[in-house]
């Protein structure tokens, strides 16, 4: 699957994710601090995933 | 995980609550947080004129939306802060956002008001840019606010901004800025606007989730200037903290306003004074704002 980061946008390749939260632990990000969107929608942590899936990451922190 | 009201499937989970939440339902429940908290606080009334400061993100533009929709009139202001391309596409959003809901929102733009943009004036102060930045948005969004006779500034900080800063200032026991941190400020005679936070309720993960719900186009990238921003790391920290126990900082934060912030209020007889040059109030002889201002356009001459 396809991981899209943000601040500076990057991108990022997983195999055999199964669902969201297998996501921040694999790249070791903390949950709270991002909202994940899924084809457009926004998805809880037990979403499950599939090698083909784009997903994007969207940092919630924000400015001073 | 399905909705708490509706069975449906959920889009989002608020864990300090135990709650997961459809669109319509997190909207909803985002709304209501904000009404008791209007309220609870005291916040203002129907008749009150409100101005928002707008950033043209997240937090302002969701706070907009929701302050519309729980039938306030709102109008917005804009302060340009000169910081390339990231002021003008805030701003571009902030325009759009305000046309579409045929909302006023007027801009103030530092360079052509003040002479000077936050980076020039952070490099010639040698304050961090969100400290010169932080500095001038509270003094020409009050400038605003008390001339144009709005009754009541209000702030887009939420949950995670108030934490943090919170967690800052317990760190440096700065002790006057804990005497000062409350969601309402009272207005002042000598032209402090009274100033209210209705969004301290809602941590900032639930502020994007919003916009992003209720389709508001906000700005997403990051300010250039934010690189090793303190209180972005400590917001980082905290949620770690929170990861581990959920409402850590919803009780670090109500905890010290309930129990903390009375042993360190400051006696109101640390008068105020007026700015020698803009008239503003101070507690010098020249406020902070018209130093920065100073020594910004002096070492521009110098150098
Ligand atoms: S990150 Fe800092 S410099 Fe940038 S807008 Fe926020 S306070 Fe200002
Ligand atoms: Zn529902
Ligand atoms: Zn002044």
């Amino acid at each position: 699957m396809k991981v899209i980061l943000r601040n500076p946008r990057r991108e990022v390749e997983l195999e055999g994710v199964r669902r969201v939260a297998e996501v921040f632990r694999r790249l070791e990000l903390v949950p709270e601090s991002y909202l994940v969107i899924k084809s457009g929608e926004l998805v809880t942590s037990d979403e499950p995933v599939s090698d083909e899936d784009v997903l994007e990451l969207r940092p919630v922190i924000s400015g001073g | 995980m399905k909705c708490r009201v509706c069975r449906g499937k959920a889009v989002i989970a608020v864990r300090r609550h135990n709650a997961n939440f459809c669109r319509s339902h997190f909207l909803e429940h985002v709304r209501r947080q904000v009404e008791r908290t209007i309220d609870d606080y005291k916040m203002f009334g129907s008749d009150d004129r409100l101005v928002l400061g707008v950033s043209g993100g997240k937090d302002s533009l969701a706070l907009w939306d929701i302050l519309t929709g729980l039938g306030y009139r709102v109008d917005g202001v804009y302060l340009h802060l000169g910081i390339g391309e990231y002021s003008s596409e805030s701003l571009t959003l902030s325009q759009r956002f305000a046309l579409t809901r045929n909302l006023r929102l007027e801009v103030v733009d530092l360079t052509v008001e003040y002479g000077f943009a936050v980076p020039e004036a952070a490099a010639a102060s040698h304050r961090t840019p969100c400290s010169a930045c932080g500095l001038s948005k509270r003094y020409s969004l009050n400038k605003v606010a008390a001339e144009r006779g709005y009754d009541v500034l209000v702030m887009g900080h939420n949950l995670d901004d108030e934490a943090a800063t919170l967690f800052s200032n317990v760190l440096g026991w700065n002790v006057e800025y804990l005497g000062r941190q409350h969601p309402v400020l009272p207005s002042t005679e000598d032209g402090l606007c009274k100033k209210v936070k209705p969004l301290i309720r809602v941590a900032e993960r639930e502020t994007a989730a919003y916009a992003i719900l209720a389709g508001i186009d906000y700005e997403v990238e990051e300010c250039p200037m934010a690189a090793g921003n303190t209180i972005n790391r400590y917001k980082e920290w905290l949620n770690r903290l929170e990861e581990q126990s959920p409402g850590i900082k919803a009780n670090f934060l109500f905890g010290f306003l309930e129990r903390g912030s009375p042993l360190f209020e400051v006696s109101d007889d640390i008068a105020l004074r007026i700015c020698s040059n803009c008239g503003q109030p101070t507690t010098g002889d020249v406020c902070a704002f018209c130093r920065l201002q100073q020594v910004t356009i002096s070492r521009r001459q110098d150098g």
